[in-house]
């Protein structure tokens, strides 16, 4: 598959920049006629994936999350999800349900969320360096004319 | 985000409103938490009605009202969710621990 239209954002690790990411990625991901559950799978994967760099990478301190969206042209909507926080050290460990290292109020369903909402999900951390996670949703539509 | 309550006799039914995520979800447990121990309810019901999206920061949020309400012996039940915010739910496993609503 070729990629036919990339976008980039480079975004302040802020929990009120949250919305405005998964907004944005959903945005431009319905140039490909998505349903109303496939954008919202979308926005949800996405929310997990930043939201697991200003809890977790960062830490809540300052840092910057760097995103790029492309479409295919075999309409998959393709989220790459950077930081250059702490990374993980077992990531295995830290995809299985309910494992958390956060506090009271975190599911521990972060990446759970993200396999089950995604056609695909890879994860590659370093310790000290950050963590990338690639969301791929593979666009259906409403699949009308092709039965 | 602002959440509207209504007490009826023994049951506190929370209406929340707009997204929940990371960052909505720890004003919307303070203020719940606050209302909980102010009223003293039997029961919690958290209305999802005008939820339009949800992470699972919100099935933490509930996971931890259902904790919270525990320890007062309040029964805590989900109701209204949208498609979307009910996908997740179902996912979380919520379901087991936590009563759905149905109307
Ligand atoms: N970007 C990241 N940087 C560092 N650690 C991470 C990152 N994303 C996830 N983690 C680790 O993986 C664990 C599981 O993540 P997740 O499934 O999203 O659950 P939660 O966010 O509720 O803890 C986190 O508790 C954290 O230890
Ligand atoms: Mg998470």
């Amino acid at each position: 598959m070729k990629t036919v239209n990339e976008i980039k954002l480079t975004v302040d690790a802020k929990s009120v920049n949250e919305a405005y990411c998964r907004v944005a990625v959903a945005s431009f991901a319905s140039q490909l006629d998505p349903t109303v559950e496939e954008i919202s799978d979308i926005k949800t994967a996405v929310s997990e994936a930043v939201t697991n760099c200003i809890v977790h990478a960062y830490r809540a301190k300052k840092g910057k999350i760097y995103i790029t969206v492309s479409v295919t042209d075999d309409s998959t909507v393709i989220v790459k999800i950077r930081d250059n926080g702490i990374g993980i050290q077992d990531v295995k460990k830290a995809r299985e349900p309910l494992f958390t290292t956060g506090g009271d109020d975190r599911s521990g369903l972060g990446f759970s969320v993200m396999e089950c909402f995604s056609d695909k999900l890879r994860v590659y951390s370093k310790e000290g360096r950050g963590t990338t996670v690639t969301i791929y949703k593979k666009i259906r539509g409403k699949c009308d004319d092709d039965s | 985000m602002q959440v509207l309550f209504k007490k009826d006799k023994d049951t506190l039914t929370a209406y929340l409103n707009g997204d929940i995520d990371h960052h909505t979800a720890k004003s919307i447990r303070e203020t719940i938490d606050s209302e909980m121990q102010r009223l003293m309810p039997g029961k919690l019901r958290l209305d999802f009605k005008n939820v339009h999206f949800m992470d699972s920061s919100g099935v933490g949020l509930v996971m931890g009202r259902y904790k919270t309400a525990s320890v007062y012996g309040c029964a805590v039940s989900v109701c209204e969710m949208p498609s979307s915010v009910e996908k997740i739910m179902k996912m979380s496993g919520l379901g087991k621990i936590i009563e759905f609503e149905k109307d």
